[in-house]
């Protein structure tokens, strides 16, 4: 009995040692992922977040096409470089809708001249309600919704080529479960 | 001296674009600002103090200026407003976050070790002691 | 040159660390005298080698030597000449090389004048010592060179993070590090003591002074890195359970239960394989914090200069150190016997059952620390804060502090209860006393209401040891717990009252009006633009009157830094005896109100207050015991003087 006693500093040194040389291997994950897939979007109803694209509401997302939610703002850097992505998205036939946060419209114009607009809409966030609802953390973040608002996936971190193919598939299967 | 002041915003503007742009919009109208009933207040304070701000390193949303955490008072704030419960504000984050959003771990499958080393190293601590007694006597 | 001096004394250091460690070892077996005779010697030479190679490098930073990659990337010529030089430990290589430094030196310091133990013991203790400084030096010498040299000298330096260049954060880190030192010093006693079954009152004598060294620092450090804390994030918290934080307090729990049971040690000759383990873990508790914090494991809003890679390497340490000697202590424990009984109601059992409670404590720390961790290597995420440890932690502390009030009234071995009644009854008495007041006062949450009650009884009992006592002639040593536990009393008392009494005021205030806070009334004269060297701010101009009498002005600011862009807020204070006013000033609202964010602390310095009373008590104790070993060892050598001349006769 006390001989085994004392190697139990030992063990739990040793699983700790184990662990920490797991973690050190590992990449550092600053995202947090959303606990909201598989479930619907909440009910929301967003004002234009500018002139002339309408705003988005949940009515939007259960029109039984799956569709891109993108989380995005016009001050927000990455969001520049995933814009030419965006717009390959959309010239494959992707419906993407914008949920701008905390933005003014000027700036979001500004923003869409500059870099391209790939949304059929846009709903202004200024609180970070929606966002907050769906569990998204940051900008920019890309959600898979299916025909009947289910959120089926979700993108952390600006849309690069490679995740392309992988929208396109998750788009896919979204359409084929609902 | 305002003009003083706008001319140094005008500065500050050049070299930090995209931080200024963040602030273009103000800050959400519960972020900063308390509610009227000093005991609502008390209480979204208490539960502010115990989420956690998902933009920052290890803060918690009372702690810190990240426009997002500022969203999230305004969130916790209006609510207590509203009548709801804390607990309950907590749980529809967790919900969204899950428990990482939550400095209060509860009894739940992945938590349960943090409450029953507790309870063992009581037992422990107390057999120790009793075995001293014993020894003693 | 300077480099190549510094570097060439660096491994000759390491060269003479070798020798140390291997002549330690030969010299556990007989025949090996003659090698055994060179360890203290080289334990000597290598701290004056450490020690120089030290001095280089702050020659370095002195004349701002723009060729060497670690001034080059950490200084600049037109910095302030005291953060030129605290520049020298504010980055990894220097804080090592200024770790290793402190170590050879206090090796060296052992070595030339500890002689209480058996020679064979003191050897492998030094063999011990020789053996962690190994691994230190291989960290320096092969992958965080400080002397290491730039092809071409840099044209100027790239400074310091201007939030770096506080003059309290240039002497935290040292302040921990010898704190970490002094207890790699038990550490290398008890594994020596371990090694050679030599674990007795004589040991714990000699390992003592280096304990109460080293926890004179920690505590220093932690109430130092609290107070930092406090100001500088702007939002008025002195404690948030941060992993940082954390790693900062285990070594200071597993020191402070180290503390208590080396005492018994030394005075009764009892907990023997308890002082050694403890030894061990206070050791592992401060590696296992610069592992944490170093190798950014671990997600803090303290952490800067993280790197996995140096993780690695300090993992690859902690395994050997602390590997190796819990193996140690597991294969030896059984051999040593765990010394002299005591009864329950006796100092040694008081002092038992809160190295228990410490000991508890420290488990609940590292594991809501480390929790995280783990459930992360399984994909799972949680975060551990204050409503975890608050309570958690209070289910052990109070029934500590409980027994830390009349503990020390005790006799030693073996004591009656009754004799201490009416002490025992006096602290309750005042416990009750102000948990009745605090209750009719008002409603507050149960843990600062206990705090409150705690704390009185404490700051009594902690003066009843002095009772009856001619106080001149009480020993320095007793005035030192005396004064350290009347510190925890202190330091508690402003934890409750913070928390139970802060109040907050969150207001858009126009220029020329006023907010309340408690009982100050602040008013915003004006908002005027400042300038610094690398930023701008909006420095408001407060006039804080507290209860309608004189104002004090307070300047709180909003900084802007231009590169990297970052907006940073400088809190301001006013103090007064019974708390503290803290004013930052937020941003303008668009219709021209100015957001400030106003906190009346009642008593919330006395936190700091006890810290530095604890350390003071610390202190205290110290300079009593050295006087005493200075004495018995000057008695010894006049007995041996006289035994001489005797025999002479």
């Amino acid at each position: 009995m006390t001989s085994l006693k004392v190697w139990i500093p030992l063990a739990i040194f040793l699983l700790f040692c184990g662990v920490a040389a797991y973690q050190l291997t590992q990449p550092k994950d600053e995202f947090v992922e959303s606990t909201m897939v598989g479930k619907p979007v909440p009910d929301f109803e967003l004002r234009p977040a500018l002139a002339e694209l309408p705003g988005v509401s949940i009515a939007d997302l259960k029109d039984g096409k799956p569709k891109l939610l993108n989380i995005w703002a016009s001050w927000c850097v990455p969001c520049i470089a995933e814009a030419p992505h965006l717009d390959v998205l959309k010239r494959q036939g992707v419906e993407i809708v914008g949920v701008a946060i905390r933005d003014r419209p000027e700036d979001v114009a500004r923003f869409l001249n500059q870099y391209g607009n790939p949304y059929t809409k846009i709903g202004a966030d200024d609180l970070s309600e929606i966002q907050l609802s769906i569990g998204s953390s940051g900008v920019p973040e890309t959600f898979v919704v299916d025909g009947n608002g289910i959120i089926r996936h979700q993108h952390l971190g600006d849309v690069r080529a490679e995740h392309v193919p992988v929208l396109l598939q998750k788009l896919a299967e979204a359409g084929a479960g609902a | 001296m305002n003009r003083a002041i706008a001319s140094i915003l005008a500065v500050l503007s050049l070299f930090a674009l995209p931080l200024a742009a963040q602030q273009s919009l103000p800050p959400a109208p519960l972020a900063y600002e308390q509610l009227e009933d000093p005991a609502q207040e008390e209480a979204a304070q208490a539960l502010m103090e115990t989420l956690r701000c998902l933009k920052c390193q290890s803060q918690s949303i009372a702690d810190s200026d990240a426009p997002m955490a500022g969203d999230m008072r305004h969130q916790v704030r209006s609510r207590i407003q509203a009548g709801e419960e804390p607990e309950a504000i907590r749980a529809w984050l967790v919900e969204r976050y899950g428990d990482y959003v939550s400095y209060a771990p509860t009894v739940s499958e992945t938590t349960w070790p943090l409450f029953a080393v507790p309870v063992l190293l009581l037992l422990v601590a107390g057999l120790i002691l009793w075995r001293r007694l014993r020894k003693a006597s | 040159m300077i480099a190549e001096l510094g570097l060439a004394a660096l491994w000759l250091a390491a060269a003479l660390s070798a020798l140390q460690l291997l002549g330690g070892v030969l010299a556990q077996r007989k025949e090996a005298s003659e090698i055994a005779r060179l360890v203290r010697p080289a334990a000597i030479m290598q701290g004056v080698l450490a020690g120089f190679a030290f001095l280089m490098l702050l020659w370095l930073f002195y004349v701002t030597d723009l060729s060497v990659k670690l001034v080059a990337t950490n200084s600049h010529s037109a910095k302030p000449l005291v953060f030129k030089l605290a520049g020298a430990w504010g980055n990894h290589e220097g804080s090592m090389l200024l770790w290793v430094t402190v170590m050879a030196l206090a090796g060296g310091l052992i070595a030339l004048v500890e002689r209480r133990l058996p020679e064979k013991t003191m050897l492998a203790t030094l063999s011990a010592q020789a053996f962690v400084g190994l691994g230190f030096y291989a960290f320096l010498l092969l992958s965080s060179n400080p002397f290491e040299r730039l092809p071409q000298p840099a044209l100027e330096g790239i400074g310091l993070n201007p939030l770096l260049q506080d003059i309290g954060l240039a002497f935290h880190p040292p302040t921990l590090y010898f704190g970490y030192v002094g207890l790699s010093v038990a550490f290398s006693f008890a594994v020596g003591a371990l090694l050679t079954r030599q674990v007795n009152p004589n040991f714990a004598r000699a390992m003592r002074p280096w304990v109460l060294g080293a926890w004179i620092f920690l505590t220093l450090g932690i109430t130092a890195g609290s107070y930092w804390a406090y100001y500088e994030l702007g939002w008025g918290g002195w404690w948030f359970w941060d992993p940082v934080e954390n790693a900062s307090l285990m070594p200071w729990l597993a020191a402070t239960a180290l503390l208590h049971s080396v005492g018994v040690l030394a005075a009764r000759d009892a907990l023997r394989t308890w002082t050694i383990m403890l030894g061990v873990i206070a050791f592992s508790m401060s590696m296992l914090g610069t592992f944490l914090v170093r190798s950014g494991i671990l997600t803090s809003v303290h952490a800067f200069a993280v790197d996995p890679e140096r993780g690695s390497f300090i993992l690859v340490l902690l395994l050997l150190y602390i590997g190796g000697s819990l193996l140690l202590f597991a294969l030896r424990a059984n051999t040593v016997s765990e010394g002299e009984r005591f009864s329950v109601t006796s100092r040694e059992g008081a002092l038992v059952f809160n190295n228990v409670m410490l000991s508890a404590l420290l488990g609940i720390v590292l594991l809501g620390t480390l929790y995280p961790l783990l459930t992360e290597a399984f994909d799972v995420r949680v975060s551990v804060g204050p409503p975890y440890f608050n309570p958690v932690g209070a289910i052990f502390t109070i029934p500590m502090l409980l027994i830390m009030a009349v503990g020390p009234l005790l006799r030693w071995r073996g004591d009656s209860f009754a004799r201490i009644k009416n002490s025992v009854a006096i602290v309750a008495a005042i416990m009750l006393a102000v948990l009745a007041l605090v209750l009719i006062l008002g409603s507050y949450g149960l843990l600062p209401v206990l705090g409150l009650a705690v704390a009185a009884g404490l700051a009594v009992g902690s003066f009843l040891p002095l009772r009856g006592r001619n106080l001149m002639r009480a020993p320095l040593s007793l005035w030192g717990m005396v004064i350290a536990h009347f510190g925890i009393a202190v330091a508690l008392f402003g934890m409750a009252s913070e928390t139970a009494f802060s109040e907050e005021k969150l207001a858009a205030v126009p220029v020329g009006e006023s907010a309340q806070v408690g009982p100050w009334n602040v008013n915003l004269e004006q908002v005027a633009p400042v300038a610094g060297p690398n930023w701008t701010a909006i420095q408001g101009r407060l006039a804080a009157s507290y209860d309608g009498g004189d104002p004090v002005i307070l300047t709180p600011e909003s900084r802007n830094f231009w590169a990297p862009p970052q907006e940073t807020t400088e809190s301001t204070l006013a103090t007064r005896w019974n708390g503290q006013l803290y004013a930052v000033i937020g941003n303008q609202a668009a219709d021209g109100r100015w957001q400030l964010r106003l906190w009346w602390k009642p008593f919330v310095t006395f936190i700091w207050y006890g810290g530095i009373l604890i350390a003071l008590g610390g202190l205290l104790a110290l300079i009593g015991r050295l006087r005493t070993d200075l004495k018995r060892r000057y008695v010894k050598s006049r007995q041996a003087d006289r035994a001489k001349e005797a025999a002479a006769l």
